[in-house]
C-alpha cells in the first residue's frame, strides 16, 4: 500500500516510515501541510497518516482542505492528545480514526485495515499465489473460488506468510507481530495458529513447513 | 462546590433595618411636634377667652364719688363655660386689697395698663390657667388701680388634648406601617440587580467566562468591570494553560512515539533473546507512562466538567455503537468480540463526553483482561433506569478486595503484566455519580467480571 506520513518530528517520521517499510509498504513523507497538499496534487495514496500540529499550522487545517477538495483518500489522525473532546473534534472534521501516540504499530495497521475496509475499492490488495486469493484487507481467503473464515491472528499470520514465500520466519518474529507486549503468553502459542493455519491451507497448494530451530516458511508447491 | 464565604452582616438587613429605625424616628417626632403645636393653639384658645373675661370685667369697674363699682356682667364670667364643666375662679383686687371673688387665688399687680399676664398655676390642687390685668382709674381727686385674675380649669383642654394625642398616635402609626412596608419594597428594588447580577454568574457553563453584558446600575459598575477583568484574566490563563496542556503532551508522547517505533522495528531486526526482552520492557513501560498521563488528564477533565454538568440528549446505545466502531480494530487483533445487546434505544440526559469517556474506560479494562478468542457482552437497557452491564470473560473480579478497586490507584492482585494505572474504574465510578448513577462490580456465575454501569 502506499501512504502519505504528514509528521513534522523527523525522528518519528522516520520510525514510522522504518516501521511501515518493513511490512512493504511505500511511504512519502511530508513535513508541513504545504509539502502535504503538493504531494496530495501529485500522487495517488491509499492512505494519510495525519499529524496535527504542524509547523504551519494545525493538521485539521489540511484536514478541511483535502476534503474541501473532494479528496476521498482516508486519513488517520495522530495526535498527542488524548482527551476525548478532541478525538471528537477530529472525527467531526472528516478523519476517519485516530491513534493517540504513543501508538501500538500492530494497532495501526488494524485500523488503517479497518478503515479501508469501510473505503473498500479504493486499494488493490488481493494477493494471488498458487491457487489461494488473498486480501488482508477485506479479511478474506479463498482456495480454488471456495471463501474460509478466518480469524484476525490467523489472517495476520498468513499475510506475514504470504508476503514473503519462501522466507524463514523465526519463531520469535511472528510472535512478536501477532501478541501484544502487554500479553503473558509464551512463544509456544505460535504453534496452535500456525496448526490452525495449516488446518486451513490444506486444500491449498501452499504449505506451512516447519524447520527445527529455525522457524517457519511458507511453501508454494 | 459549595465554596464557604466570610459573611458579615446583610446589606438587605442593615438597609430595612435603617430605614425602619429612620421612620421609627420619625413617627415619635411627628408626633411630639404636632401634639406640642395643638397643645400651644389650644393654650393661646383658653388664653384669649380668659382675657376677654378679664377684659369684660375691668371694663366694668368705673370710680364713682371716688369709690370703685364693679359691676361686670354674668357673661364675663359665663363666656368660658365648657363642655366639661369646668370650674372658673376670679379675684379683683383694689390697690393690693381684695375687692372681690377668691382671696386665695395667687395675685400679682406688677403689671400696669392693659398688659395681660398669663400663667399657669395650682388652685385648690388642680392646675389652673390665670389671666391677670390692671388698670389705673383716675378720679377728680383719687387714683387707684384695679387688678382683675380670671383662672380656669383645664379640664376641657386635658380632653381635647388626650382626643388630638390619639389622633396623632394614629396617625403617627399608620404612617409607621407605611414606612415599613416602604423599606421592604426599598430594599428588595435596590437589592434586585444584585440578585440577578448574582443568578446570571452562578447560571454560566463551565466554560462561558465572557464579560457581563446586562446593564447595572452604576454603583454595581465598578463591582462587575473588575469582576469582568478578572474573568477574563481568568480565560486567558485557562487557555494558556489548555494550550500549555496540548504543548506538554505534544511534546512529551511524540518523542515516545519515536521512541516506541523505533523500538518496534528494533525488535523486528535483532535476534538475541535478552535484547528483545529488553525492548519488549521498554514498550510496556511506554505504554504505561502514556497511559497513566492519558486517564491523568481524563480524570482531571472529568472532575471538571462534573463540577458544571452540561446536560443534553443522549442515546446511550449510539454512544457504543460509536465507541466498539473504534474499539474493535484493537479487539479484533485478539479476536475478541464485541457485542452489543438490549434495547434498541436508551435515551439518557447527560453529558456525553463524560459517558464516553467512563464507558470507554470499562470497555478498555473488559479488553484488557480479556483472553484473545473470547466476547464481551455489552447489555444496555432503559428500564428500570439506564443501565450498561459489561461482561467479560476474564479472570474476573479478585473476591477479597472488589470494594477497594474503583478507588484511585488501586489494581486487583490478580493482574500482574497487564498495563493500567488503577484509575479506569475511578473514572467510570465519577462518571456514574456525576449523573447520580452508580458502578457496581461482580463477579457472575459462568465466570469473568461483570461491571454494571446505571445511571
Amino acid at each position: 500500500m502506499k501512504f502519505l506520513l504528514v509528521e513534522d518530528n523527523t525522528e518519528l517520521a522516520n520510525a514510522i516510515c522504518t516501521r511501515l517499510q518493513i511490512d512493504g509498504h511505500v511511504v512519502d513523507h511530508a513535513g508541513k501541510i504545504e509539502d502535504a497538499l503538493a504531494f496530495v496534487e501529485i500522487g495517488e495514496y491509499d492512505l494519510i497518516l495525519l499529524d496535527i500540529m504542524l509547523p504551519d499550522g494545525d493538521g485539521r487545517m489540511f484536514l478541511k482542505q483535502h476534503r474541501a477538495g473532494k479528496k476521498d483518500t482516508p486519513v488517520i489522525v495522530l495526535t498527542a492528545r488524548s482527551q476525548v473532546s478532541d478525538r471528537i473534534s477530529m472525527l467531526d472534521l472528516g478523519a476517519d480514526d485516530y491513534v493517540t501516540k504513543p501508538f501500538d504499530h500492530e494497532e495501526l495497521q488494524a485500523r488503517c485495515r479497518a478503515v479501508l475496509r469501510r473505503n473498500s475499492g479504493t486499494a488493490q490488495t488481493t494477493t494471488r499465489l498458487g491457487n489461494v486469493a488473498f486480501d488482508p484487507v477485506a479479511g478474506s481467503l479463498t482456495i480454488d473460488g471456495t471463501a474460509i473464515n478466518l480469524r484476525n491472528r490467523e489472517l495476520r499470520l498468513l499475510e506475514l506468510l504470504i508476503n514473503a514465500p519462501g522466507q524463514i520466519f523465526p519463531k520469535h518474529k511472528l510472535f512478536d507481530r501477532l501478541f501484544s507486549y502487554d500479553e503473558d503468553v509464551s512463544e509456544n502459542a505460535i504453534e496452535v495458529y500456525i496448526g490452525r493455519l495449516r488446518k486451513h491451507l490444506e486444500p491449498s497448494d501452499l504449505r506451512i513447513t516447519t524447520l527445527r530451530g529455525l522457524g517457519y516458511r511458507l511453501d508454494h508447491d | 462546590m459549595t465554596d464557604t464565604v466570610n459573611v458579615s452582616g446583610s446589606l438587605r438587613n442593615r438597609l430595612t433595618l435603617t430605614l425602619i429605625g429612620g421612620a421609627a424616628m420619625l413617627a415619635a417626632l411627628l408626633f411630639f411636634v404636632v401634639r406640642g403645636y395643638a397643645a400651644q393653639i389650644a393654650q393661646q384658645g383658653q388664653d384669649s377667652i380668659l382675657e376677654a373675661s378679664v377684659m369684660s370685667i375691668l371694663d366694668a369697674a368705673i370710680l364713682r364719688n371716688g369709690d370703685v363699682e364693679v359691676d361686670f356682667p354674668y357673661a364675663s364670667l359665663s363666656m368660658l363655660s365648657t363642655a366639661a364643666d369646668d370650674r372658673v375662679f376670679y379675684s379683683i383686687y383694689q390697690d393690693y386689697s381684695l375687692l372681690s371673688g377668691y382671696g386665695d387665688l395667687p395675685h400679682n399687680t406688677g403689671q400696669l395698663g392693659d398688659r395681660m399676664a398669663h400663667k399657669t398655676t395650682q388652685f385648690d390642687d388642680v392646675t389652673v390657667r390665670m389671666a391677670t390685668a390692671s388698670r389705673m382709674l383716675v378720679g377728680a381727686d383719687t387714683r387707684t388701680t384695679i387688678s382683675v385674675s380670671v383662672a380656669q380649669t383645664q379640664d376641657a383642654l386635658q380632653v381635647t388634648l388626650a382626643r388630638i394625642s390619639r389622633n396623632v398616635a394614629l396617625f403617627g402609626t399608620v404612617f409607621f406601617l407605611l414606612s415599613v412596608l416602604l423599606s421592604f419594597w426599598a430594599t428588595a428594588t435596590t437589592i434586585r440587580p444584585l440578585q440577578r447580577l448574582t443568578t446570571s454568574v452562578t447560571k454560566r457553563g463551565p466554560k462561558d467566562l465572557s464579560p457581563v453584558a446586562s446593564p447595572v446600575p452604576v454603583e454595581m459598575a465598578a463591582l462587575v468591570s473588575s469582576l469582568n477583568r478578572l474573568m477574563g484574566r481568568l480565560d486567558t490563563s485557562l487557555k494558556q494553560s489548555e494550550d500549555f496542556i496540548a504543548e506538554a503532551a505534544h511534546r512529551v508522547r511524540t518523542p515516545l512515539a519515536t521512541v516506541r517505533s523505533h523500538a518496534e522495528a528494533t525488535l523486528q531486526r535483532v535476534d538475541r533473546d535478552e535484547n528483545r526482552q529488553a525492548l519488549r520492557a521498554m514498550i510496556r513501560a511506554i505504554d504505561e507512562s502514556s497511559r497513566a498521563a492519558g486517564q491523568l488528564l481524563d480524570h482531571a477533565m472529568i472532575t471538571f466538567r462534573a463540577d458544571h454538568l452540561e446536560r443534553s440528549e443522549v442515546d446511550l446505545v449510539d454512544l457504543l455503537h460509536e465507541l466498539v466502531l473504534r474499539l474493535t480494530p484493537v479487539a479484533d487483533m485478539r479476536d475478541i468480540n464485541l457485542i452489543i445487546t438490549g434495547d434498541r434505544q436508551v435515551i439518557v440526559a447527560g453529558d456525553s463526553i463524560l459517558l464516553q469517556n467512563g464507558i470507554r474506560n470499562l470497555i478498555d479494562n473488559a479488553l484488557k483482561y480479556s483472553p484473545a478468542e473470547s466476547d464481551i457482552t455489552i447489555h444496555v437497557t432503559a428500564l428500570p433506569t439506564p443501565q450498561i452491564e459489561i461482561r467479560d470473560q476474564g479472570p474476573g473480579f479478585p473476591e477479597s478486595d472488589m470494594d477497594k478497586l474503583v478507588s484511585r490507584f488501586s489494581r486487583g492482585d490478580n493482574v500482574k503484566g497487564i498495563i493500567g494505572s488503577g484509575l479506569g474504574l475511578t473514572i467510570a465510578q465519577d462518571v456514574a455519580q456525576a449523573h447520580g448513577g452508580t458502578l457496581t462490580l461482580s463477579n457472575p456465575n459462568g465466570g469473568g467480571a461483570c461491571v454494571t454501569f446505571s445511571l
